[in-house]
């Protein structure tokens, strides 16, 4: 591979060392195929704000297909973290890379974005005044620079695509309703619905259950799972339940940096955690 | 769920219009005055109908203002940035406009320099005077020089993410040091007084009542065209962008458009639109001078966009017929309660028309559907 002389070359040998310590199984594994599994590779990621630290030295992989739950208290620096991988805010020091070869530190937020990198906002944003199709039209993956966004068509493909979405956000008798008049969990789901028009490889989503109903919080569930099933999720939640329902491998964040990790049982059980963040 | 508008064709900006209404508004505006105006003005002068000839001038200026309003909407209406320096970009078209109609006056006087120079005792042209007698390169710098400032302005303040309130004073700064360096004569553009006393255009002279009507024509047309461009854009997927960008700038950068470049392209494209508005204003003003740099001029072109209504391309052209037809009115008899007036209509529209005067008639019009709809659910 031509990249073993670049600057990343560096991050990519410790990845792999990472990934042997990870999984010892895989330790055979050359790096750079490692590397190439693991869509997002954090590691030693430092962020203060005035001294203060949000994330202190945070390591995180998550491999390419994969659904990660995120937990932690208020304040554990779990949103700090997604604004770091997708370039809202530049860490002090640590390693960002994205599908093994991008460095999210020195990307901006648009450049992110078009690797491939969805986000949803932990407060849903919506495009208020536009309708429900409009901003599912904004969010549909298509090129974005000015003059291909100046001759943009919407094609029957493309309609097709925004119908398709809409019917799994359950939103299709909503497509003409302004945005801003949606409910809030109608408003959760369509953001979820740009996420995925957007065709993006890695999914955050920041608390997507805050604020909803049990009824929204199951049917949101059953969304999630049915969208991992071609995407790589990371989900932030506070919600115990909503944790349980997704029984995926969870990492425990706290006061910036990672308590534990693994399933949701093992995570549930362990005395650290019920000290700090279940236990309260 | 029973407040659904009309399904928008999609594609299409909705914003609250339903699109045809303004354009056709707009066709007929722009036809009376293209066709009404100079065929009333061409009436004997006894027929008791006829349009005086100072009017259409008086018109004229106001399409200009037209212009400038629209260029500003287009601005703070869709992409979100309040610009309250929209006058430098307009002053500066006129300048360009006053450079080649001073080199005319002196070339048909058989001077190389304009009069104000020959006064000053300048021995030669300075060198950013060079090629402004020519008509194409003055029509180019009428573009270009309001252009790059605004993408010099709009590069650094987007870049550095600077927005709201911060935005708009810079832009006041912006302006006020125009005003500063044009009162200076030793920039060479007349100082205080500016540049007046023209003679000729394209070889037509400035004071004939034909040449009038062809400027007058040329503005309208240009109005037209202005406006063609602008709901091309704001039609296009780009104007939802930016709708977007000016509800929610974050959002859409993580959705990987490219925010600060699409901000600064429409920023360049209103400044080229106000520049043309302000060449078309010289020469049926007569003057061009510093005063247009004034920051309250600025500010009113703000006054008039609220007025006609945010967020649509027609209100701005309506703020700024209806507010300078008011002002003239106003000022034949009581100029000094001008701002007061000007203040109170701010307020009122603020209070009771957030949408302007173009959204009087969707609101209207949402209004009586209401009343009818009301029997059936
Ligand atoms: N821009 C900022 N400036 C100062 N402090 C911040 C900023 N962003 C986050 N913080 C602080 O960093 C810590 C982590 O915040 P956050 O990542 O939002 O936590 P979480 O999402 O896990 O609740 C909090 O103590 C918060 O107050
Ligand atoms: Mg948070």
């Amino acid at each position: 591979m031509a990249e073993a002389e670049t600057p990343t070359a560096r991050a990519a040998d410790k990845l792999g060392a990472f990934a042997k310590a990870a999984k010892p199984g895989a330790a055979k594994g050359e790096p750079v195929k490692a590397a190439k599994g693991t869509l997002l590779y954090l590691d030693g990621i430092t962020v203060s704000f005035d001294g203060f630290k949000a994330l202190d030295t945070l390591s995180l992989v998550v491999e390419e297909g994969d659904l990660r739950t995120i937990i932690g208290p208020n304040g554990a620096g779990k949103t700090t973290m997604m604004d770091v991988i997708t370039g809202k805010t530049r860490p002090d020091v640590g390693t960002a890379l994205f599908d093994g070869r991008h460095d999210l530190t020195q990307l901006r937020e648009e450049a992110t974005a078009n690797l491939g990198v969805g986000r949803k906002f932990q407060k849903p944003t919506v495009f208020e005044p536009l309708s429900v199709f409009q901003n599912l039209e904004l969010a549909l993956a298509s090129e974005r620079g000015l003059l291909a966004t100046l001759r943009f068509r919407l094609d029957p493909g493309r309609r097709a695509r925004i119908d398709e979405i809409l019917d799994v956000c359950g939103l299709g008798d909503l497509r003409a309703t302004p945005a801003g008049q949606l409910s809030h969990g109608q408003k959760q789901w369509l953001e979820i619905g740009m996420l995925l028009i957007q065709d993006a490889r890695l999914l955050l989503l920041d608390e997507p259950v805050a604020g909803m109903t049990d009824e929204e919080t199951a049917k949101t569930a059953r969304l999630i799972h049915d969208i991992k099933r071609r995407h790589t999720l990371i989900v932030v939640e506070h919600d115990m339940a909503f944790v349980r329902e997704l029984g995926a491998r969870t990492t425990v964040l706290h006061q910036g940096t990672v308590l534990t990790e693994g399933s949701v049982d093992a995570v549930q059980n362990d005395p650290k955690v019920i000290e700090v963040y279940l236990g309260r | 769920m029973a407040s659904q508008p009309a399904p928008a064709r999609a594609g299409t900006g909705v914003l609250g219009w339903r699109p045809g209404a303004a354009d056709l508004a707009l066709i007929a505006l722009l036809l009376i005055a293209l066709v009404g105006m100079p065929v009333l003005n061409a009436l004997p002068p006894d027929s008791g109908l006829k349009l005086p000839d100072y009017m259409i001038g008086v018109l004229g200026k106001f399409f200009c203002f037209a212009m400038l309003a629209l260029a500003h909407g287009l601005v703070w209406g869709y992409a979100g940035p309040l610009s309250l320096g929209h006058g430098a970009f307009f002053g500066l078209g006129g300048y360009c406009m006053g450079m080649y109609l001073a080199r005319q006056k002196a070339i048909s006087a058989g001077n190389e320099l304009p009069d104000f120079m020959v006064f000053l005792n300048w021995e030669s042209l300075p060198w950013w005077w060079t090629g402004t007698h020519l008509a194409p390169v003055a029509l180019l710098l009428i573009v270009a020089v309001p252009g790059a400032l605004a993408l010099l302005f709009g590069y650094f303040t987007f870049r550095s993410r600077i927005s709201g309130v911060y935005f708009s004073i810079i832009s006041q700064a912006m302006v006020f040091a125009l005003m500063l360096a044009f009162s200076r004569s030793e920039l060479g553009f007349g100082g205080k007084t500016g540049l007046t006393n023209f003679s000729t255009i394209l070889g037509f002279s400035v004071s004939d009542q034909g040449t009038r009507i062809g400027v007058y024509v040329a503005t309208v047309l240009a109005l037209a065209g202005s406006y063609l461009l602008c709901r091309w854009i704001v039609r296009s997927k780009l104007g939802q962008v930016l709708v977007a960008i000016r509800e929610a700038e974050d959002r859409v950068r993580f959705l990987g458009y490219p925010a600060d470049r699409v901000k600064l392209f429409v920023f360049v494209l209103s400044a080229m639109i106000a520049g043309l508005g302000g060449a078309l204003y010289v020469p049926q003003a007569g003057i061009i001078n510093p005063s247009e740099f004034e920051p309250a001029q600025s500010i009113e072109v703000a006054a008039w966009v609220a007025v006609g209504g945010r967020g649509t391309l027609f209100g701005p052209i309506l703020g700024a017929l209806g507010v300078n037809a008011a002002k003239s009115w106003l000022t034949g008899f009581a100029p000094e309660l001008w701002l007061f007036v000007l203040g109170g209509l701010f307020i009122a529209v603020t209070l009771f028309l957030p949408k302007g005067l173009a959204g009087l008639w969707p609101q209207v019009r949402a209004a009586v559907a209401k009343r009818r709809g009301g029997t059936d659910g």
